[in-house]
């Protein structure tokens, strides 16, 4: 049985005629350790399906199952790495993490509980800024810890919402090769929704583009079959990699070019006005210094 | 070291020395000479034009008093009269002198007089309580109440006096309404419901509270061995001030950010744990301007409520001047306002230097 499944799972904002559909017939299927990156253009509905899987937001239509079971709302089996970090601004590094081990490990002694918040923070590679406040991290660090909150819940799926595309480029690298190291670790299921095609092909076994929407829905699934572990540098002249880059990539531009016809959007006729020269003969200032010479 | 007592004069409030450090550790001067000038010169120097102002006015206010004297003594008393009047003036005799508008150097004298007061008093006061310290011992052993020293309060007595009253004033603010603002922000059904009661309570004047709580507490305090006016004065001074409190709790706790709230929907936190673990820090800067607000606000309503209440403090200490209508009256009540200004501004610096080291 596959560890999460939607089924025409539908989500639209406001109702008749101003009714907007953000995702239609959505179908997914994501078995046990898999690696899964979807990949679209911004505001194609992105974080919307992310919420959905989360349980933040309910679809209007299909369902959403984890463990052949309906999701009725959040919980921590789903743990999520948030965007914009959402840590605590009010808690330290170890405090963050620490209340998710809280709530989750209710009965896990004291001591435990330190010991098992410490492994997730150095399992990030944190331990130094244990207990700085989120204000004094970078934003990679920042995403690090969040990483790390998400891991401590143990959950069935980790579940990525644009983790790195608020960093700069080099701190992306390095965290692409941090979360590809901790996933071979423990092999824990993974969503990761991203619009760097790139990082998904690097990181995920599947690549699904999401074509933009409104109405948008899953496109075909592109499985990546480079050997693990996968080392950038070799990438970048691996022929398979760059097929299946430049493959997502034409499916990518298709849709959005043809999302953009359907849209229809409207040309203006611009009105065909000349200029008129205020400094000529028949302009305004020539009158003016004719009036007072 | 020269980073440390920056750290610690900014700390305490006293930020704008730090130019003055880094100019004396000769680090960028011209920069730093500027900041002097603009941040200790400039309010010195505004400080001093406005002394200046001030003793113009009461000159000004001063003759258009003594000429007004003449005049009157003139038509009722004649030519001799009036001129024996404009010389008694000229020569600064006490009973004589017009005191429309304390000037400045008056208002200063007046301050030393009422220190010298306290100093009398304190004494008068330590004397008391050597003398009485023996009968007192027995006196509580035998089981019988203690002989208290009942002088009048000195002009420090009644800072103090007035200081635990708005103190306490605050405590009843805070009691009530970070309580009833966390159930105001946390449901909106109860927030729409109450809103327009907040609104209409909200502008009361403190005088109205005054007679209010006075109406209450008089008619449940009749045992008479309780403070009654200390009690209403308190209670009156945190029913006005705590509406900041309230309305600010209110909106923090509504407020709170979305991905806060999602953390604890995805975390499934309990009621308790949202509420003290993400509800409550999160709104925390706007609950402590609220409290900020409600100080400046309570010691502001302080006076007119002690004065009113017949509570000892500040209040009645305006008021018995004047009343008094001695001649030093009107610059005691001037030495009273700037005390007054000044507590209050030392009140808000304090809670401005609470909230930078409690808030993330």
């Amino acid at each position: 049985m596959a560890l999460l499944e939607l089924k025409n799972v539908s989500k639209w904002y406001g109702t008749g005629t101003n009714r907007t559909e953000v995702l239609k017939n959505i179908n997914l299927t994501i078995e046990e350790g898999e690696f899964i990156a979807i990949v679209g253009f911004t505001g194609s509905g992105k974080t919307t399906l992310i919420s959905l899987i989360a349980g933040l937001i309910e679809p209007d239509e299909g369902e959403v199952l984890l463990n052949g079971e309906k999701i009725t709302g959040p919980g921590p089996d789903r743990g999520v790495v948030f965007q914009n970090y959402s840590l605590l601004p009010w808690l330290s590094v170890m405090d963050n993490v620490r209340l998710a081990v809280d709530t989750v490990f209710p009965e896990m002694p004291e001591k435990e509980k330190d010991s098992y918040t410490k492994q997730y923070v150095s399992m990030v590679n944190l331990s130094p800024a244990l207990n700085k406040k989120p204000s004094e991290l970078s934003g990679g660090m920042r995403q690090r810890v969040s990483v790390a909150r998400a891991l401590a819940m143990n959950p069935k799926i980790l579940l990525l919402d644009e983790p790195l595309s608020a960093l700069d480029a080099l701190t992306r690298g390095s965290l692409q090769d941090e979360i590809s190291r901790i996933w071979e670790q423990d092999k824990k299921t993974v969503l990761l929704i991203t619009n760097d095609v790139d990082e998904g092909i690097y990181l995920a076994d599947r690549i699904i583009p999401l074509r933009p929407g409104p109405n948008a829905t899953l496109g075909p699934e592109f499985p990546v079959k480079l050997e693990r572990p996968r080392d950038k540098k070799a990438l970048n002249h691996n022929q398979q990699f760059k097929d299946l880059r430049n493959a997502v990539n034409k499916y990518l531009m298709d849709v959005g070019a043809e999302a953009k016809k359907t849209a229809g959007v409207k040309e203006y006729v611009l009105p065909d006005a000349q200029p008129i020269d205020l400094l000529g003969p028949t302009g305004v200032s020539y009158s003016l210094r004719r009036l007072f010479n | 070291m020269k980073t440390k007592i920056i750290k610690s004069l900014n700390w305490i409030g006293l930020g704008f020395l730090e130019p003055l450090i880094l100019l004396v550790s000769g680090e960028e001067p011209r920069k730093n000479a500027m900041l002097i000038l603009r941040n200790v010169f400039l309010p010195l120097a505004s400080i001093v034009a406005f002394i200046l102002l001030w003793e113009a006015g009461a000159h000004q206010l001063r003759s258009i008093e003594a000429e007004r004297k003449i005049q009157k003594v003139l038509t009722e008393q004649g030519a001799a009269a009036a001129e024996q009047m404009r010389a008694c003036i000229a020569s600064g005799e006490k009973e004589c002198k017009p005191h429309s508008l304390p000037s400045p150097s008056e208002v200063y004298e007046a301050y030393q007089s009422l220190l010298a007061d306290h100093k009398m008093i304190a004494k008068d006061k330590k004397e008391f309580t050597e003398k009485t310290a023996k009968v007192n011992k027995q006196r509580i052993e035998n089981g019988q109440a203690e002989i208290l020293y009942t002088g009048r309060p000195s002009f420090i007595d009644q800072i103090g006096t007035s200081l635990k009253t708005v103190f306490a004033g605050v405590l009843l603010a805070m009691c009530i309404a970070i309580p009833i603002g966390i159930l105001l922000g946390l449901s909106e059904t109860l927030r729409s419901s109450i809103n327009w009661l907040i609104q209409i309570m909200k502008p009361v004047s403190p005088v109205v509270w005054l007679l209010l709580v006075s109406m209450v507490i008089k008619t449940l305090m009749t045992d008479s061995s309780m403070d009654k006016s200390f009690l209403i004065a308190f209670i009156s001074v945190g029913l006005c001030g705590m509406w900041a409190t309230l309305v600010n709790t209110t909106m923090g706790v509504s407020s709170v950010d979305k991905d806060y709230i999602n953390v604890a929907k995805v975390l499934r936190l309990s009621v308790w744990k949202n509420i003290f673990k993400i509800v409550l820090p999160s709104s925390f800067p706007l609950i402590f301007t609220g409290i900020r607000i409600t100080v400046s606000v309570s010691w502001m309503v302080l006076i007119a409520i002690e004065l009113l209440a017949q509570s000892p403090g500040l209040g009645s200490f305006v008021w018995e001047q004047f009343q008094n209508g001695a001649n030093d009256s009107n610059a005691k009540i001037l030495v009273a306002m700037f005390v007054i200004g000044g507590i209050g501004f030392l009140l808000d610096k304090i809670m401005m230097t609470l909230q930078k080291v409690l808030t993330f």
